[in-house]
């Protein structure tokens, strides 16, 4: 490090400190009674307790205020796995018929998945709201599913062309001449080589259900199909809210730990779907 | 058959982007034409949903905060920030750089009701709470910074997510700038500023446009962080933004009444804004020379 360089580092550092800041107040909150500033007092496990059999007390009463925590996990993982293992099929399917086949309306549809991938789905609540109820797909995982996986669509497509793009053109041809039929060669051949996108698709799909609040918070009502988001808010600031800072914060690390083990595997292909995904190359 | 597995190719995708994207853009705009509430019951009642709009002095209010927030944290962070990191960290060794890289990731990929959770408990008033704490090294009194300050921490709490998007983004522009043309530049004498000035900022002129468009419609759209910070609040609108208040007019009324209708029709001014933007990323950014058709057809 050069002096004149350490301004730069100094400044850097000044303003990344809030968020190391805030991460190391969860973690030290969720191993102490309390916390002054970022000093534990205290060293304690008792706000693990829950573990043991997944129900979260309200200290001072008996009735059960949340949801069993491994309900509220399973939900949470079935929401985040079928969202994934749909996006990727669905966007696999319809990026490489883009890609390789030429049909009428092949632009009109690129153009719509180009122009949807941009556009804030969040503004068709009250549309999707009304949808759900006329299908009777209110009030269940498989409401919330289907609309991420269709507002994510055109994003995945996007990518999952991208890949498909880079096959090299002679393999497929050569499985064609040796008799493959279309979707065998998608299958047999091309799938294989674009691992990468599939992956990134899955990752991005698995992510994206997994820390969903919005969706969930408006079209969930009961408690048993409560996802970590909505335990989290209704631990800060839900109706019976109690402020047991300690518990919250066991809850929010359990609900973290596959965001930042997906985040530690899988940073590369993270950065390649925001560059990849939001058209810079 | 030329096109025989065509069909089962694209009719899964392409139906669920019918069925809950394209039909909801068109529900948006017809239920804003009616008096709709949880009743589910068309009552057309023409433009008066609009006329509304115009008159609502909260409206107004809430229109006057979009504007500030949006502004204030496009500037601020998701392009001044997210630009400044990005210079910083390609112009020292790659492994403190992408390390601080990662860090600013963080906020971004942690769940939402988590971040806002960490922002909540550290904004308390009380004196051990994180700020306090820290400022009260400084001989600062303890205050309730969301009551105190709720703009200031709205503005940081998406600003500390917003921020990487552009970081990314630009980040990968400046790595991808020849090095012949800094080595040319340093040659002839420019120190760091003037190469950062006059050789690494012209040459990302198109990702800086592209960030600062595509942001601007996503903050305009985005309210989840602000819902679970100060939900619009302290006291009357005082942070409430446009689609927040969509939010709250259709789901979350006070003495439960429900006006989709009129939440549609703030709703729509979102939804028509955001599809002529997405039509300009579209002609603007030349996404229009990546759907060449392919090159040999069986």
């Amino acid at each position: 490090m050069r002096f004149k360089e350490v301004p730069w580092y100094a400044f850097l550092l000044a303003i990344t400190l809030p968020i190391v800041a805030l991460y190391a107040l969860l973690f030290v909150q969720s191993i102490s009674d309390e916390v002054v500033g970022l000093i534990p007092v205290n060293l304690t496990l008792d706000n693990w307790e829950f573990l043991k059999d997944g129900n979260i007390k309200v200290p001072g009463t008996t009735f059960q205020h949340y949801p069993n925590l491994y309900l509220v996990a399973g939900n949470t993982f079935l929401l985040a796995v079928t969202v994934a293992a749909l996006e990727v099929v669905f966007s696999s399917l319809a990026g490489y018929a883009i890609s390789r086949y030429k049909f009428r309306g092949r632009s009109s549809l690129l153009a719509l998945a180009l122009i949807l991938h941009s556009f804030p789905g969040i503004t068709l609540l009250i549309a999707l709201f009304y949808i759900l109820n006329l299908l009777g797909l209110y009030d269940t995982l498989l409401g919330v599913i289907i609309i991420k996986v269709a507002l994510d669509m055109p994003l995945d497509i996007w990518i999952m062309k991208g890949f498909f793009d880079g096959v090299s053109w002679d393999m497929e041809m050569s499985a064609l001449v040796d008799g493959c039929s279309r979707l065998q060669a998608w299958w047999k051949v091309i799938l294989p080589n674009v691992r990468n996108g599939l992956m990134t698709v899955i990752i991005f799909g698995f992510l994206s259900g997994w820390s969903e609040f919005i969706y969930v918070l408006t079209f969930i009502s009961s408690q048993d199909y409560w996802t970590f988001s909505m335990l989290v808010y209704a631990l800060t600031t839900g109706e019976y809210s109690y402020i047991d800072p300690g518990v919250t914060s066991a809850v929010a690390i359990i609900y973290m730990v596959p965001v930042v083990l997906f985040f530690l595997f899988a940073q590369q292909y993270l950065l390649r779907i925001q560059i990849a995904g939001k058209g810079v190359s | 058959m030329k096109h025989k597995y065509l069909l089962f190719f694209l009719a899964p995708s392409f139906l669920l982007i019918l069925v809950f994207f394209l039909i909801p853009v068109v529900i948006t705009l017809l239920i804003s034409l009616t008096d709709m509430d949880y009743s589910f019951q068309w009552n057309w009642v023409g433009l008066k949903n609009y006329e509304e709009m115009l008159r609502d002095p909260i409206a107004y209010k809430v229109f006057q905060n979009t504007l500030l927030y949006v502004f204030t944290t496009l500037s601020l962070f998701n392009v001044g920030l997210a630009l400044v990191i990005s210079l910083i960290t390609v112009h020292i060794p790659e492994r403190v750089g992408s390390g601080f890289r990662a860090l600013w990731l963080l906020p971004r990929i942690t769940p939402s009701t988590v971040y806002a959770l960490l922002w909540l408990w550290a904004a308390r008033q009380d004196e051990s709470a994180l700020f306090n704490w820290i400022l009260g090294f400084f001989g600062f009194e303890p205050v309730n910074w969301i009551h105190r300050h709720p703009w200031l921490i709205v503005i940081l709490v998406n600003g500390f997510v917003g921020t990487s998007f552009g970081m990314i983004i630009f980040t990968a522009a400046l790595k991808s700038i020849p090095s012949d043309y800094l080595r040319a530049a340093r040659v002839d004498g420019a120190n760091t500023f003037q190469v950062i000035r006059y050789v690494e900022l012209p040459l990302i002129k198109w990702p800086l446009m592209f960030v600062t468009a595509y942001q601007t419609l996503s903050l305009l759209t985005s309210y989840e962080y602000i819902l679970l910070v100060t939900n619009g609040g302290p006291g009357y609108y005082t942070t409430e933004v446009w689609a927040l208040y969509s939010y709250h007019l259709a789901f979350a009324q006070y003495g439960g009444i429900v006006k989709f209708g009129y939440g549609a029709a703030l709703a729509t001014v979102l939804v028509v804004l955001g599809l002529i933007m997405s039509v300009i990323y579209w002609r603007v950014f030349r996404l229009k020379e990546m759907m060449l058709e392919p090159k040999i057809e069986v």
